[in-house]
C-alpha cells in the first residue's frame, strides 16, 4: 500500500480499512489476554480469600475497562466497513463471509457485553462464585469473537466450502464445516489469540515493573508478574509452534505470500530460512517490480525446506517460478492464469447475456459448464486473474513482508526470554535487585504492540493483491463511490482515532500512577 | 432425516428475524434517548451522574443489538448490505461516527485526565443521543420510499445521487420516521430513568419532559404510518419481478397478513398504555409497556415492508433494481445453517435477562452511587 499510495478511490479505501485495522488491533489483544489474566487472578481470589488479590484484579480490571471501550468503538467500524466501502465484495461472498460475522454477534458479542456489565458492577450485587463466572464468561466471549472474525478472514485467504452459482453471480457456501475448519483458520485463530495472550502478559509484567522500579505496590506487583509471566511463557511458545504450522499452510495456500515474506526469487531445494538480511536493489525487474539482493545473511540451513515440505531435500518455489511457471515442478505461469481466468470470466458473462436475452438454449449450455469439474478445477479457480493486465501485478511488497516478518518473530522469541527470566527472578525473589531486567520489561510494552500490529502486516500486505485469494482482487472488491468521499472519511477517522487514542492512554496512565484502590 | 425446509420460507424466517433484531434495536435506543437528556433534565452534577450511570449500564446491549442487526443483514441479505452500506455511504458513515463516540464517552467522561474534559464527553453523548435514532429512522423509512440507485448484471450498485444517502434527508416522509424514532427514544429513555433512578426532583423533570415528549411522537409517528398506508408502495411481481407503485399496497400487506394486524395493533395498544401510565399514572412500569409496544410495531412496518409481493429496498431511479427478499437472500444452505445457529437466541435472551436481573435489583439512588466501585 505504501509504494502504491495515491489518490485513486482504491488506495484511500485500502487506507481506510488499514487505519481502522491497525487502531482496532492495539486494544483487541489486550482485551483478548487481559481478559484470561483476570479470570486467573480472580479464581485465586475465590480459591484463597485472598483480599489482596481481590485488589490485584479489580486494579488490572479498571485497565481492562479503559482498554475494553475504544476495542468496541473501533470494532463497528470494521464489520460495517465491509459494505461501505467494499460493497462488490460483500456481494460476491456475504454468502459465506456474512455467516461468521452474524454467528460473531449471535454467540460472542451478547455473551462479552452481558457478562462484562456484571463482571464491573456486579462486585456488591452477586454472589463471588457468579461474578467469578462472569469474568471467565468475558473471557471466553472476547476470544469467541475473535475465532469467528478470524474463520471469515481465513476464507478470504483459503477460501473453501463454497460454488459458484451463475445465476446470482455470486459464491455459496456448500460446507460451514469446512469454512470453520478451514486450515488457515484454525491455525490463525491459535496463532492470534495466543499473540494476544502474550502482549497481555508483557502489559502486565512492564507495569507492573514500573510499581517495582518505584518501590510501590510490591506484592502486587511480584504477584501480577508471576501469574503474566507463567501466562505469557506458555502463550509464548504456542505461539512459535503455531506461526510454524501457520507457515507450513501458508506454503501451500499463498506461495507467493510465503515466497515474498523470504524474499525468495528463484526456487530451490535444501532451502535455508533467512534469519536476518538486508535488502538491497539488484537492478532487475520483474515487470515494474524491483529484483531484491540479499545482504548481511545469515540463515538456517535447508530449515525453509523442512518447514514447508517436511524434509531438508524438499524443493520451495521462488517468486520467479510462480510468475514464469516451472512446468517440471508442476507450476503454472500467472499469463496462463489470466487466460483461464479470462476465458472462465467470459463464460459467465456470455451466461448473464444469454439469460438477459432468454437465449434458453445458450442458458443450458453455459450453465452446465459451470458443473463440470475441469472448467471448475482449470478455469474457474482462476476466475481473479482475469482482472490483471500482467503477471507481476500479484506480487506483493517484497520489503515490507521481509523485514515485518522477522522484526515480529524476532520480538516473539525475545518476550519468551523476557517471561523466562520474569519467573526466574521471581522465584529467586531478586526481580527487585535487577532493574535493568525492570526497566526493559517497562519498555517492552511498546514492542509488543509492535509485533502484533507487524503479525498483521504480514498477513494483509503480503496478501495483496487479494482481497479473496485467487477470486477477486481487491480493486474488483471496492464500492463504486468517489475517491473524494473516502478521503474525507479517511481523515475524519484518522483525527478521531487519534483524539481518543490520546485519551486512552492519558487515562491509562494516570490509572497505573495512581495506582489500585486502598 | 433431513429437515425440508422451503427456501421461501427461510427468506421469511429470516427477514422476521431481521424484524425482531430492528425491534430489540429501537427499544434498547433508550438508551440514546436518556442521552439527547443529558444537558437538559439534570439539575446538578450528581443527578447528571445518576443519569449517565443508569444508562451506561446498558448501552452495551443497543450496541451489540446494532452489531448484530448489521451481521445478520449481510449474513441473509447480503445484496442489500452491499446496495445501501455501499451506496447510501454518507448516511451509514454519520450513523457510524455517532457510535463511535458513544462507545468510549462513558467509560472516559468521569476519568481523570481525559484530556478533553467531561464536557466534551457528554456532548459526545449528546450527539449520539440524537443522531442515532433520528438517522436509523430515516434510513428504515427509504425502505418504504425508495432510493436512487440501480444495480447492473453483476449486481453492482451505481449510486443516482453524489449525496449518497443524505439525499434522504429531503424526503418530509423519512424525515417524519426520523423524528418519529427520535421522539420514541426520548420517551423511552424518560420511563427507564423513571424505572431506575430513585430520586424525586429528578422524577418530578422526567414526568414533565415526558409529556412534552409523547406529543410529537405521536403526532410524527401517525403522519408517517398515514403517509406510507395511504400513498403507493413499491410491489413486486411475483412472475415476472417488475416492480411497480401500487395505491395502497403497504395498507394491503397490513391488512392482508394477520400477524402483521395484530402486531401492529397490539404494539401502538401497549404503547399508549405505556404513555398513559407514564403520564397520568406516574408508573415505572411504564418501560415494559412501552418495549412490548414497540417490539411488535417495528416488526410489523418491517414485515409490511417486506413480505407479501413486495421490494423491500426499492429503487427509486430503476424499480427494477429494486431488492425484493428473493433477490436479495444468501443461498439456501447459508440460510438453513444460520437459522439452526439462531435456535441459540433465546439462550441469550434468557441469560441477559438472568445478568440484568441479577444487577439491577434495587434502583440506582445517591447512596448507591456512593458505595459503587465501577461509576461513570
Amino acid at each position: 500500500m505504501i509504494e502504491n499510495f495515491d489518490l485513486s478511490l482504491v488506495n484511500w479505501s485500502r487506507a481506510q480499512f488499514a487505519l481502522t485495522a491497525i487502531y482496532h488491533w492495539l486494544f483487541v489483544p489486550l482485551t483478548l489476554g487481559l481478559s484470561f489474566i483476570l479470570a486467573f487472578m480472580e479464581t485465586l481470589y475465590v480459591r484463597t480469600g485472598d483480599e489482596m488479590w481481590k485488589k490485584i484484579t479489580k486494579f488490572w480490571m479498571t485497565l481492562f475497562g479503559i482498554n475494553f471501550a475504544i476495542g468496541v468503538a473501533t470494532g463497528i467500524i470494521l464489520e460495517f466497513e465491509f459494505g461501505t466501502n467494499w460493497s462488490n465484495y460483500s456481494w460476491f461472498v456475504g454468502d459465506i463471509f456474512g455467516a461468521p460475522l452474524a454467528v460473531e454477534g449471535i454467540l460472542a458479542f451478547f455473551l462479552e457485553s452481558t457478562f462484562v456489565a456484571v463482571m464491573f458492577f456486579g462486585w456488591n450485587k452477586v454472589s463471588k462464585k457468579f461474578h467469578l463466572a462472569s469474568t471467565w464468561l468475558v473471557a471466553i466471549g472476547a476470544n469467541l469473537s475473535a475465532l469467528w472474525i478470524l474463520v471469515a478472514n481465513a476464507w478470504m485467504e483459503n477460501p473453501v466450502g463454497m460454488v459458484f452459482n451463475p445465476d446470482t453471480a455470486r459464491n455459496e457456501m456448500n460446507s460451514f464445516r469446512e469454512v470453520v475448519f478451514n486450515p488457515v483458520a484454525i491455525d490463525k485463530f491459535l496463532h492470534t489469540v495466543t499473540s494476544g495472550f502474550v502482549l497481555a502478559s508483557v502489559f502486565v509484567v512492564g507495569i507492573s515493573a514500573w510499581f517495582l522500579i518505584r518501590k510501590r505496590e510490591q506484592e502486587l506487583a511480584r504477584k501480577s508478574i508471576l501469574i503474566a509471566g507463567i501466562f505469557g511463557l506458555v502463550s509464548g511458545l504456542a505461539v512459535a509452534l503455531t506461526g510454524d504450522s501457520s507457515a507450513r499452510t501458508l506454503a501451500q495456500v499463498q506461495p507467493v505470500k510465503f515466497a515474498a515474506m523470504e524474499a525468495l526469487y528463484e526456487g530451490k531445494t535444501d532451502a535455508g530460512l533467512t534469519v536476518i538480511g538486508a535488502l538491497t536493489d539488484s537492478g532487475e525487474r520483474i515487470g515494474e517490480k524491483k529484483v531484491h539482493d540479499m545482504k548481511l545473511k545469515i540463515e538456517i540451513p535447508k530449515l525453509l525446506s523442512i518447514m514447508t515440505t517436511g524434509k531438508g531435500e524438499g524443493y520451495v518455489p521462488g517468486l520467479r517460478d510462480l510468475i514464469d511457471g516451472n512446468p517440471e515442478r508442476g507450476i503454472l505461469s500467472v499469463s496462463e492464469m489470466m487466460e483461464r481466468g479470462r476465458y472462465a470470466r467470459q463464460v459467465l458473462i456470455d451466461y448473464k447475456m444469454a439469460k438477459e436475452l432468454g437465449d434458453t438454449e445458450s442458458m443450458a449450455s453455459l450453465a452446465a459448464k459451470f458443473e463440470e469439474k475441469d472448467f471448475t478445477e482449470n478455469y474457474f479457480r482462476y476466475f481473479g486473474y482475469s482482472y490483471f493486465d500482467h503477471p507481476w501485478q500479484v506480487i506483493p511488497s517484497v520489503p515490507v513482508t521481509f523485514y515485518a516478518f522477522r522484526v515480529m518473530v524476532g520480538l516473539g522469541f525475545f518476550f519468551i526470554l523476557l517471561f523466562v527470566l520474569a519467573i526466574w527472578f521471581h522465584r529467586r525473589k531478586t526481580l527487585e535487585r535487577n532493574p535493568w531486567f525492570l526497566w526493559i520489561a517497562l519498555f517492552s510494552i511498546p514492542l509488543a504492540y509492535l509485533a502484533s500490529e507487524l503479525g498483521w502486516i504480514v498477513t494483509e500486505m503480503g496478501r495483496q493483491p487479494w482481497i479473496i485469494q485467487n477470486l477477486m482482487p481487491v480493486h474488483v472488491a471496492v464500492s463504486n463511490i468517489s475517491a473524494g468521499a473516502v478521503q474525507t472519511t479517511f481523515w475524519l477517522f484518522a483525527v478521531l482515532f487519534t483524539a481518543l487514542l490520546i485519551a486512552e492512554i492519558s487515562i491509562m496512565v494516570r490509572q497505573i500512577k495512581t495506582g489500585p484502590k486502598h | 432425516m433431513t429437515l425440508q425446509i422451503s427456501y421461501l420460507f427461510l427468506r421469511e424466517y429470516w427477514w422476521l428475524i431481521i424484524s425482531l433484531l430492528g425491534g430489540l434495536l429501537v427499544f434498547l435506543m433508550f438508551v440514546q434517548g436518556g442521552q439527547s437528556f443529558i444537558f437538559s433534565l439534570p439539575r446538578n452534577d450528581l443527578q447528571r451522574k445518576m443519569v449517565v450511570n443508569s444508562l451506561g449500564r446498558k448501552w452495551e446491549f443497543t450496541f451489540t443489538t446494532l452489531v448484530t442487526f448489521g451481521g445478520a443483514f449481510f449474513a441473509s441479505f447480503p445484496l442489500f448490505y452491499a446496495t445501501s452500506f455501499g451506496g447510501a455511504y454518507w448516511v451509514w458513515m454519520a450513523i457510524l461516527f455517532s457510535f463511535i463516540i458513544q462507545a468510549v464517552a462513558y467509560e472516559y467522561r468521569s476519568k481523570p485526565a481525559n484530556v478533553y474534559g467531561t464536557r466534551v464527553f457528554d456532548t459526545f453523548l449528546f450527539i449520539n443521543g440524537c443522531l442515532g435514532p433520528f438517522l436509523i429512522g430515516v434510513a428504515v423509512a427509504t425502505f418504504f420510499t425508495g432510493s436512487d440507485f440501480t444495480l447492473d448484471l453483476f449486481n453492482r450498485v451505481q449510486w443516482g445521487s453524489g449525496w449518497h444517502g443524505l439525499e434522504a434527508l429531503i424526503n418530509p416522509v423519512n424525515l417524519l420516521l426520523g423524528l418519529a424514532v427520535l421522539f420514541l427514544a426520548r420517551v423511552l429513555g424518560l420511563m427507564y430513568l423513571e424505572n431506575s433512578i430513585d430520586d424525586k426532583e429528578l422524577t418530578a423533570s422526567l414526568k414533565k419532559a415526558l409529556v412534552r415528549n409523547a406529543i410529537p411522537f405521536l403526532v410524527f409517528f401517525l403522519a408517517f404510518v398515514a403517509a406510507i398506508l395511504l400513498g403507493k408502495g413499491y410491489r413486486a411481481d411475483p412472475v415476472t419481478g417488475e416492480v411497480t407503485l401500487v395505491k395502497y399496497h403497504y395498507l394491503h400487506n397490513l391488512v392482508g397478513n394477520v400477524f402483521t394486524l395484530v402486531f401492529f395493533t397490539g404494539g401502538v395498544v401497549l404503547v399508549l398504555v405505556a404513555l398513559w401510565l407514564g403520564i397520568f399514572r406516574g408508573s415505572r412500569r411504564a418501560i415494559w409497556y412501552a418495549g412490548f409496544g414497540t417490539v411488535p410495531v417495528v416488526i410489523a412496518l418491517f414485515l409490511m415492508a417486506g413480505y407479501g409481493e413486495t421490494a423491500f429496498y426499492p429503487s427509486s431511479a430503476d424499480p427494477d433494481s429494486s431488492l425484493t427478499l428473493a433477490k436479495a437472500s444468501s443461498s439456501y444452505f447459508t440460510l438453513k445453517t444460520m437459522m439452526y445457529v439462531s435456535f441459540i437466541i433465546p439462550f441469550v435472551v434468557a441469560y441477559i435477562w438472568y445478568a440484568w436481573s441479577s444487577i439491577n435489583r434495587s434502583r440506582i439512588t445517591r447512596e448507591e452511587l456512593a458505595g459503587e466501585d465501577h461509576t461513570y
